[in-house]
């Protein structure tokens, strides 16, 4: 079943564009990686998929009665969080926010869902641990036990595993492949590590270029002349 | 010392001056310090001493031109608030070095228009403050300001923590973090003012960021610190006027001096707590 369809999105960043007439669909279940260079338009794809920025012209649909605020979002690590003072349990409900709406407190099944998504992502035991005491793979598990407090089936990474070593990665795409495979998230990942994304997703978006982008399956992206410009770099 | 002591304590002056500075003096504090938590962890500690500055070009300015100082120093810190921010987000023209720009040319229109009109005396007031001269004016705005900020620390605690922890997330969750931060520079805005009136526009933005790194010191969570920096700067407060009043002097240093004592002791109880 259909989960997410975008239909010739135009979207342009400080006056560029940046996307222009994009088309592809996934369905549920569906592991999307996202590729592309920096500037390619792939943050601003996540915006518009996110509903935080509008299209300039094209639009957007969202299946089985899925908001833009059930999309669990992990956004890209900033070094401002570093220092933070805040225990992994307040991080982690806070994901709850977007479904409460305007009741000032946490419900106890909002604080069953933060435990349960704390547990799910093996984190319990730090959950009364600030947030600056962490390493980057336990800080990357927190935000994204905050985005499955927030999901129904979408989860939307935005370069999850950068700044993380490598065991640490290896880690973080290992739990990823799980939520979709037992859990039966959709993923929709924007990535740069193109071994890893054909290894591990069943769609690949990539953005060229404002004018020329690829979705298909990673084999057909493989056999592709845009990968091989891509990888070859 | 203890005739200082016999003075404050003696009903005329307690009434007529030393209650109306406590109440507006706690008021201001305890907005400066949960909105600090705020400005400090956003790293935009430095708005609040951009504003003060403008503040006080503001009141210079409304004090040669026989204006009602609040009147015109209000819309104009609001209304800097607001561009400072503004150029805060937007990485072009630095955030910091724009408001170094900003502030220190309001400084100098302010000592420039104070010091040809020869008003220099009474416009160093807003420089250093004078909390034992608070009209019930600036008292009753204190107030209402300080219910308007714990009432929305309440409410909107959640928020709140979402937009100061990651507002790209919180964004993404239907918080439109943009009214928040605008919200966020109204009430800055107004508790500079406010507190420039007593603290002095040099020291103010010393109540918006110490108590927040002294609660730093030693809190793991965000409730933590938003609870501790509201007390020990209400503390701090409290002990810095005992100290001006017994030991005669600047009420605005000592109160600044006993914020930074405090947040000594939290540095060392950290280290110990490691």
């Amino acid at each position: 079943m259909e989960i997410l369809r975008c239909d010739n999105i135009t979207a342009s960043y400080d006056g560029m564009n940046v996307l222009s007439s994009l088309s592809f669909a996934i369905n549920e279940g569906d592991y999307l990686c996202i590729l592309g260079e920096n500037g390619s338009g792939k943050s601003t794809l996540v915006k518009c998929l996110l509903g935080i920025k509008k299209a300039d012209s094209g639009k957007i649909v969202l299946g089985s009665g899925l908001t833009h605020s059930d999309i669990g979002y992990l956004p890209q690590h900033t070094a401002m969080q570093n220092g933070f003072p805040a225990t992994v349990r307040e991080v982690v409900i806070s994901g709850c926010l977007g479904q409460r709406g305007w009741r000032p407190f946490y419900s106890s099944a909002e604080k069953k869902t933060a435990a349960e998504a704390m547990k799910r992502l093996g984190i319990s035991e730090l959950a009364e641990r600030s947030c600056r005491e962490l390493s980057g793979g336990q800080q990357q598990r927190m935000l994204l036990a905050r985005a499955l407090c927030a999901a129904k089936k979408l989860l939307l990474l935005d370069e999850p595993v950068t700044g993380l070593d490598p065991a640490a990665s290896a880690e973080m795409y290992d739990i990823i492949s799980e939520l979709n495979k037992k859990d039966k998230m959709t993923i929709i990942m924007v990535s740069h590590d193109i071994g890893r994304a054909l290894e591990y997703s069943n769609r690949i978006l990539c953005l060229c270029s404002s004018s020329e982008s690829f979705f298909g399956t990673p084999g057909e992206y493989a056999s592709s002349h845009i990968s091989s410009k891509f990888i070859g770099e | 010392m203890t005739e200082n002591l016999k003075l404050m304590f003696s009903p005329e002056f307690f009434n007529a001056i030393l209650l109306p500075a406590l109440i507006g003096g706690i008021a201001v504090t305890i907005c400066a310090s949960l909105l600090g938590v705020t400005l400090v962890l956003k790293k935009y500690s430095m708005i609040g001493d951009g504003l003060s500055h403008i503040g006080y070009g503001a009141l210079s300015v409304a004090a040669v031109m026989n204006l009602a100082p609040l009147k015109v120093a209000l819309p104009v810190v609001i209304i800097a608030a607001f561009i400072l921010l503004r150029l805060n987000q937007n990485s072009k023209l630095h955030g910091d070095s724009a408001i170094a720009l900003f502030s220190t040319t309001a400084l100098a229109v302010g000592i420039l228009v104070s010091s040809k009109a020869g008003l220099t005396n009474d416009v160093s007031h807003y420089m250093f403050g004078s909390i034992l001269a608070m009209s019930t004016e600036d008292v009753i705005l204190s107030v209402v300001l300080s219910v308007i900020v714990i009432l929305a620390f309440l409410f909107l605690y959640n928020r709140i923590f979402s937009v100061t922890f990651d507002e790209s997330f919180a964004r993404a969750t239907g918080v439109n973090a943009g009214i928040y931060n605008m919200i966020f520079a109204v009430l800055t805005a107004v508790t500079v003012v406010l507190g420039m009136m007593m603290m002095g526009s040099l020291l103010i933005s010393s109540l918006i960021v110490i108590p927040t790194l002294t609660a730093m010191r030693v809190c793991r969570s965000f409730k933590g610190v938003v609870l501790t920096a509201g007390t020990v700067s209400v503390v701090s407060f409290l002990l810095g006027m005992l100290i001006a009043l017994m030991f005669n002097t600047a009420p605005g240093a000592s109160i600044v001096i006993v914020n930074v004592f405090f947040f000594l002791v939290f540095s060392v109880i950290g280290k110990l707590k490691k």
